[in-house]
């Protein structure tokens, strides 16, 4: 065992870190500003284009996806390294790279892979991801939206749910039901669509922390050519797992303890009592507690990394980490209010960093859903990694019209 | 023993209940957010006018001379439904304060007006992170003169007066302040909770009445207590509202074939939060009771039901999200409303931290021996 880079990764980490002080500066956000949606994609897309041009845009991606067939750990030191700089990283950009692009290179033909790969490395295309349903969240595979074929087109009809970024993206990964005669998950098909088709119509969502970032996406008549569907017909379940499990690894961001740090700084600084915050021994507790946890995240996940270099998978073992890393987000911006006391009711205009608690205490409640939620997330950590029994399920074997 | 509300809280439960399922739906606290409202005036009116808002004021004063577990009940019911009206600063702290320090001409002048809700009051207490604590206060009274910062306060845009904490002569002084002067300064804060408005109060030799009754320093742990059996009813009452929501999702709810309440994982969760809820709403009668009969114990009793209170307020607000999924995110599922205002009264009066600290200073045979480091405690 040992957790330092190796000379390799040492001397990669200095390369990369040395390009990041050149071209990361240009690109960052300034802490405090907003920007509109459209700006801050755009900004998404021009670092993209940046990381491409330095040949940092699909590390781990293979290279027949024109990605550079690096090494988990050294995706794993860009990471890390990108991190210190606050350049605009968004779902808008991940879900291409993290979502579409693996789907599509382990599903997709090779002309599918050349038309699409080289565009969204270079942030040129941006996703979506078309897969929750108003009836279908946890349970996928229950989606209704309907694709029936016509001729050399597929015709869409139905409605998708709280699509992150539709309304900014190029295309998007659906799956829909093509045939319902079967049971649930066998009668699904997966496919790219153009966002700019005719009869697709995206609604934005007001959601809690005032922004409107995901949206309702309804088809209507909406033709899909057949050369858009990846995999065959029927295999759309799997290629939404290899989605969701790609989706499930890459939760939990790259360590980074910034915001710990950053609260025992603010303890350290406020008076209380004759001393400071930090005297109290309920505040250690629980900064030290957090610390920790954060620190034990980190290690899990270079645990997990090792078994992914060693052509293991970890399957539902990397569940854990957005188990742990969701909570924890909650506790602690919960936490980091209470730490605030009265302060942390109201704030000056000034006050960004007690502004982007409040704003993490909320967008916390999200992550415990978003991307499996933590009941589900439980059910698979018991069921695969303990080898526990399922719940029972009615739902199973039944052809899905007859559901 | 009886420990039990009697019919006639009961009564004034239902009634509170009825009143606010009509008046203070989610579309009307959606809508007070669009419209950038911080009340809501017309239910405010309709309270004063029903008597509610001065339940707990004695009668010679314009009050209904109830007690403090009636006034419970209507904070409950307030707490409830999320209602975006001044109670907790008008009623809770700022009548209470002139109550317990307030010459009788005092109360005779501001409590009529408080009671029945032509005059909207606020309590001045936090002066930034720090509490109430001695230490914690430097806003200065001097010859009916105040000056200094007084931040966060609740409802400081409507409210017509303050009743300000303050210093006089190094020693704690409570002052009754017009807000509606040159010498004071009012700026709006970015208040977590998006019905609840904070301001910041800048005093600049502000003409300033002070309170002469009681001495502030013996006046403020009581009022404290008092307010947090207060805060702590009003918890319990969105806790319960979580509750219920959740519960009523889950049951509409279909997942892999199968109502979303038939999962042992929601049922259990759901069943937490219950045990949670109960015995909060154990320790907040309690407390009112303490606070009814004067009960010495009242510093503790307060403490534990506050502690009780933000503990389940905090679980049922976070759950509640979690169970409706999705849709839990939306601004129109209304389940946000309780998980800002949760947030907010967990962190007004001093958080967990303080009454902690508050109840194991006044535990049994610990009275005054302040905690290890020897601070007061709050
Ligand atoms: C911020 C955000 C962004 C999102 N972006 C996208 C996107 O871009 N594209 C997209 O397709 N989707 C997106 N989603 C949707 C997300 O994938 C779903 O919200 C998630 O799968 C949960 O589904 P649901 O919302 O329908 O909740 P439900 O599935 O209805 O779940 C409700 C509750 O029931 C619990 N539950 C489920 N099954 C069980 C069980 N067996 N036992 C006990 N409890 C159970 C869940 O854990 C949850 O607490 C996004 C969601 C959020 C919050």
């Amino acid at each position: 065992m040992d957790f330092n880079d190796t000379p390799e990764e040492a001397a990669y980490r200095v390369a990369a870190r040395d390009w990041l002080r050149q071209h990361a500066p240009a690109h960052e956000l300034q802490p405090g500003t907003r920007l509109s949606d459209s700006e801050e994609v755009q900004r998404g897309r021009a670092w993209q284009k940046q990381l491409a041009d330095g040949g940092y845009a699909g590390i781990l991606l293979p290279q027949s996806l024109g990605g550079n067939g690096g090494t988990i750990a050294q995706a794993t030191v860009f990471g890390e390294e990108e991190t210190r700089f606050r350049v605009p990283k968004g779902a808008y950009v991940g879900i291409g790279l993290g979502m579409a692009l693996p789907v599509i290179g382990k599903h997709g033909t090779p002309a599918q892979i050349a038309r699409f790969a080289a565009p969204t490395l270079r942030g040129e295309m941006t996703w979506c991801q078309l897969f929750s349903e108003p009836g279908a969240g946890s349970d996928l595979a229950a989606v209704r939206t309907r694709a029936v074929r016509d001729g050399t087109d597929w015709v869409v009809n139905g409605q998708k749910v709280w699509s992150s970024w539709a309304h900014l993206a190029d295309w998007g990964i659906l799956i829909v039901r093509t045939d319902s005669s079967l049971p649930k998950h066998k009668g699904l098909s997966f496919f790219v669509v153009d966002m700019k088709s005719p009869g697709i119509d995206v609604r934005p969502i007001r959601q809690i922390s005032g922004a409107s970032d995901f949206n309702e996406t309804f088809f209507t008549d909406v033709r899909i050519p057949d050369s858009d569907r990846i995999g065959a017909v029927g295999d759309g379940w799997t290629c939404a797992m290899t989605v969701l499990m790609g989706e499930r690894l890459n939760q939990g961001g790259h360590g980074n303890d910034g915001s710990i740090t950053d609260l025992i700084q603010y303890a350290a600084d406020t008076p209380r009592d004759g001393g400071t915050a930090l005297d109290s021994s309920a505040v250690r507790l629980n900064l030290a507690s957090a610390y920790a946890e954060e620190q034990a995240e980190r290690h899990f996940q270079a645990r997990l990394r090792t078994m992914v270099s060693r052509g293991e998978n970890p399957g539902a073992s990397a569940s854990i980490i957005k188990l742990a890393y969701t909570s924890r987000y909650q506790k602690l911006a919960g936490m980091a209010l209470e730490l605030r006391e009265l302060a942390g009711i109201a704030h000056a205009p000034d006050d960004i960093a007690t502004a982007r608690i409040m704003r993490d205490y909320i967008w916390s409640t999200a992550l415990r859903v978003a991307g499996g939620a933590d009941e589900v997330l439980r059910n698979q950590i018991s069921e695969r990694v303990l080898g526990m029994p399922s719940e029972l399920r009615a739902d199973k074997n039944v052809p899905f019209n007859q559901l | 023993m009886n420990f039990d509300l009697s019919d006639e809280q009961k009564m004034l439960a239902e009634q509170m209940r009825g009143l606010l399922g009509k008046r203070a739906t989610p579309q009307r606290l959606r809508s007070l957010i669009d419209a950038g409202q911080e009340w809501d005036e017309p239910l405010w009116r309709e309270l004063g006018e029903l008597g509610f808002l001065g339940a707990a004021v004695p009668d010679v004063y314009g009050g209904l001379g109830l007690s403090e577990l009636d006034l419970g009940v209507i904070s409950e019911e307030l707490g409830r439904v999320n209602a975006a009206v001044p109670f907790f600063s008008s009623v809770v702290l700022a009548a209470d304060a002139i109550g317990l320090a307030g010459t009788q001409a005092q109360k005779a002048r501001y409590l009529p007006g408080i009671a029945s809700g032509e005059t909207v009051a606020t309590f001045a207490y936090a002066e930034g992170s720090a509490g109430w604590s001695d230490p914690a206060v430097h806003a200065v009274l001097e010859d009916g003169r105040l000056t200094g910062t007084k931040s966060p306060v609740a409802d400081a845009g409507v409210a017509g007066l303050a009743v300000v904490l303050a210093k006089a002569g190094g020693r704690l002084a409570l002052a009754v302040v017009e807000l509606e002067q040159p010498g004071v300064l009012r700026t709006k804060l970015e208040s977590f909770d998006q019905l609840r408005a904070h301001y910041s109060l800048r005093f600049e030799n502000a003409a300033a009445t002070p309170l002469e009754g009681a001495a502030a320093a013996r006046v403020m742990p009581m009022l404290m207590d008092r307010a947090a059996v207060q805060a702590a009813f009003e918890g319990v009452g969105g806790a319960e509202a979580c509750l219920h929501m959740a519960r009523d999702y889950a049951a509409g709810r279909k997942i892999f074939g199968r109502s979303l309440d038939s999962y042992q994982a929601i049922k259990h969760k759901l069943a937490d939060i219950l045990v949670g809820v109960e015995l909060a709403r154990s320790s907040a009668y309690y407390a009112g009771w303490a606070a009814v009969t004067g009960a010495e114990d009242l510093p503790t009793s307060a403490s534990a039901a506050r502690l009780m209170a933000i503990d389940a307020f905090e679980r049922a607000a976070r759950e509640n999200i979690q169970v409706h999924g999705g849709i839990g995110y939306t601004f129109d599922a209304n389940c946000h409303f309780y998980y800002r205002r949760e947030r907010t009264l967990a962190l007004s009066l001093g958080g967990r931290e303080r009454w902690a600290d508050r109840l194991i200073a006044h535990m049994p045979g610990r009275q005054g021996q302040g905690n290890a480091r020897g601070r007061e405690a709050a």
